[in-house]
């Protein structure tokens, strides 16, 4: 049986899950050159909140019904707690040196952490999310899609697509544009740009939460800890990508899931690499790539766009 | 600018690296005893993961231990003595492992400590505790080097640590007892070997590959997942390609339950068998995939089944904890049994009160306890291990794990 294609479509829906986290990292980073640590977190109140959505639903509801309404109830959660760090947390900060909101960031993201799992009813362990039931769809012999990944797969890229009209199509994403372009300047021309950040942060979280409803579906569990794995490789595929630009995170991402799921399966048959394949090796080529990308383009793969102030 | 740019991502990367192992402790520390008795206040010391993705088994280890001490003090069963616990919480890391053996050295009224879960925190805790003679009781460690010395595998038996004791048995007994059941009982010849790289794991994972190719089975492949990771799909999907008829996973259960869930959604139905360390209702109900024909090895009888286990549960249920006593509450109880029983002795030679030397004599006693404890007659051998070999295997079957073969182990 040839493997690859099933590799290749693992690593596509992890890559596309890494992609709609960076977002996140990607638009803050872009606007206030900050890079919001606690992003993973905001993923991970996204999956509660989606989840507490869930249980507050009838019993018997289909998932074609409660899947909206999960999104929206972890995006409300995710996009609450996120503008309230914004607000409290960040923007006191704003003119401070680089490093204190970095800080911040970190100790914001342990603080969620232990809220949830100090408050959240038995998330001190793993706790179970609905999950798609039925048969994966087998494309081909050697090729199938589990449904989650389906949905992963669907929901990114018309994500995305979004997006992209949103911040070159709309008044508000021209705003945006200015305001990562010079602040001063777009302050200048009426633009209100703390309005402009609350709103980058907002829908980063809210594409957060989509990427955590699309990650407890395809568990069948969310755990406090979730966010800081997928927090670091998301932010990892938005440098890959190059951390600024939106559709770089997306790219960085499918990338990173790629070159994961490609080593898994294969480095370790590559004569003399034996021991250094398989799953316990896939971050360090992860990361492997992340510098040798960076070593030839510091940019990343498609480079700064919004962000241009050196 | 872009070289500092460059510079902050990579100093962000390594601080997020060291939140993860610098997140808070927190000790839900009730106490253990009663205020019965008056008189001198012994403590035992308990260390187990009671945060983080193992405290379902940590938090059953302390109040497990809990009970054994209030049931001594309720007993008055070592007059003038009140026993109580401090319980210390090592999220499973290592070095936060050490460092509570260092805490509990230091605090001088502690005569023994009953802990922890993980082989590989134990590792890290041991030599502090001889340095400091302090007897160490193990409800769950299961790694052979740890009472046997580095070079058990070739035979060389030395005990590297006096104070070292525990009542599970070890991996030998465990990785070769789940082999022979699978390639005689199940009848699977074809095996696909994954484990997470862990002391206990990878431990656990080589003793079974020996023994089930000894037998004469097929290892068809191997691979390794990282601890926290939640992504196994391309794992699963070399283990279908590769034709295994089962799987043998040596880990924990948060990567074991994952990993299996992951197998079956790629439409390869063969079981996945593991150690007590996925022996746990969170492997099953973690998620909604169905486990249904999974196997587990764990130390001991099922503890619902002991007749000397009765009044454990009852009291256990009667004292209310919040969390259940899990895989090891019968061993734990039993471990805290053991250290109050060394107390006992060591406090009736010396005339009904507690030497000065404690600790040290404490740590002799322990090498002759024997009584019956909960999960059965507990004592322990030359090395300091349990000379209780029974071992039984699990099965889930309709969401719940049922035992199949319960044994005493013989070569």
């Amino acid at each position: 049986m040839n493997e690859l294609p099933q590799q290749l479509a693992n690593g596509l829906a992890l890559g596309a899950l890494y992609g709609l986290i960076a977002i996140g990292y990607t638009m803050v980073y872009g606007i206030v050159q900050l890079i919001n640590f606690a992003h993973g977190e905001i993923f991970m109140i996204g999956g509660f909140g989606a989840l507490t959505t869930y249980t507050a639903l009838p019993s018997g509801t289909t998932l074609l019904v409660a899947i909206p309404l999960m999104i929206l109830g972890g995006a409300i959660a995710s996009v609450a707690v996120a503008t309230a760090a914004e607000r409290f947390a960040y923007r006191p900060l704003r003119n401070a040196p680089r490093l204190a909101p970095l800080i911040t960031a970190i100790g914001l993201s342990i603080a969620l952490q232990q809220l949830v799992w100090q408050f959240y009813p038995d998330a001190k362990k793993a706790v179970s999310f609905p999950e798609f039931k039925g048969d994966a769809f087998q494309i081909t012999e050697s090729l199938q899609i589990q449904r989650a990944d389906a949905f992963v797969l669907v929901l990114a890229p018309l994500c995305m697509l979004a997006l992209g009209f949103f911040v070159s199509k709309s008044r508000s994403g021209r705003a945006m544009q200015a305001t990562a372009q010079d602040p001063d300047t777009a302050k200048l021309m009426g633009i209100n740009t703390d309005r402009i950040i609350v709103m980058a942060f907002a829908i980063g979280a809210a594409f957060a939460a989509v990427a955590a409803v699309a990650y407890g579906l395809d568990k069948g569990q969310i755990n406090f800890e979730m966010g800081f794995i997928l927090g670091l490789k998301a932010f990892t595929a938005a440098v890959l990508g190059g951390i600024g630009n939106i559709y770089g995170a997306m790219v960085g991402g499918v990338v990173l899931g790629i070159a994961e799921s490609l080593s898994i399966a294969y480095i370790e048959d590559i004569p003399g690499m034996q021991q250094l394949g398989g799953g316990a090796w896939s971050n360090v080529w992860a990361f492997v790539l992340l510098i040798l990308v960076l070593l030839v383009r510091p940019q990343g793969l498609l480079g700064e766009r919004v962000a241009d102030r050196a | 600018m872009r070289h500092r740019s460059l510079l902050i991502l990579t100093s962000v990367l390594t601080t997020g690296a060291l939140t993860l192992t610098a997140c808070g402790s927190r000790d839900e520390n009730k106490g253990g005893g009663d205020s019965a008795g008056g008189g001198t206040t012994v403590v035992i010391g308990v260390d187990a993961p009671l945060t983080g993705s193992l405290s379902a088994l940590g938090q059953g280890i302390k109040n497990s231990v809990d009970l054994a001490v209030q049931t001594a003090n309720k007993q008055k069963l070592v007059p003038g003595v009140t026993f109580k616990i401090e319980a210390l919480d090592d999220q499973a890391v290592p070095a936060s492992g050490q460092a509570n053996a260092t805490k509990l050295v230091g605090n001088k009224d502690v005569v023994g400590v009953v802990g922890p879960l993980n082989s590989g925190v134990s590792q890290q805790m041991q030599g502090v505790f001889a340095a400091a003679n302090l007897a160490q009781v193990s409800p769950a460690n299961t790694n052979p080097s740890l009472s046997q010395g580095d070079n058990w595998g070739k035979g060389e038996f030395k005990r590297p640590f006096k104070t070292y004791f525990r009542t599970a048995a070890t991996d030998v007994v465990q990785g070769k007892f789940a082999a022979q059941y699978l390639f005689k009982d199940a009848g699977k010849k074809k095996v696909y070997v994954v484990d997470d790289k862990q002391t206990y794991g990878a431990g656990l994972a080589a003793i079974f590959t020996d023994e089930f190719k000894r037998l004469g089975g097929q290892v068809v492949g191997t691979d390794h997942v990282t601890v926290k990771e939640t992504d196994f799909s391309s794992t699963a999907d070399k283990v279908k390609s590769s034709g295994a008829d089962s799987v043998y996973f040596g880990g924990q259960y948060p990567e074991g339950g994952l990993l299996s869930d992951q197998i079956k959604k790629t439409g390869a139905k063969v079981p996945v068998m593991g150690g007590d360390g996925i022996y746990d209702p969170a492997f099953i109900s973690a998620s909604g995939e169905a486990n249904e024909g999974d196997l587990a090895t764990s130390i001991g009888y099922p503890v619902e089944k002991l007749d000397t286990a009765k009044k454990f549960i009852e009291d256990y249920k009667a004292a209310g904890y919040k969390d259940p006593y899990a895989a090891y509450g019968g061993y734990s109880y039993d471990a805290g049994w053991a250290i109050i029983q060394a107390v006992k002795a060591v406090v009736d030679a010396n005339g009904g009160k507690v030497p000065t030397d404690a600790r040290a004599k404490v740590t002799e006693a322990l090498g002759k306890v024997s009584f019956d404890g909960v999960t059965g007659k507990v004592s322990f051998d030359e090395y300091g291990d349990t000379t209780n070999k029974q071992l039984t295997v699990y099965k889930v079957e309709g969401g719940k794990w049922i035992d199949v073969k319960s044994d005493t182990f013989n070569q």
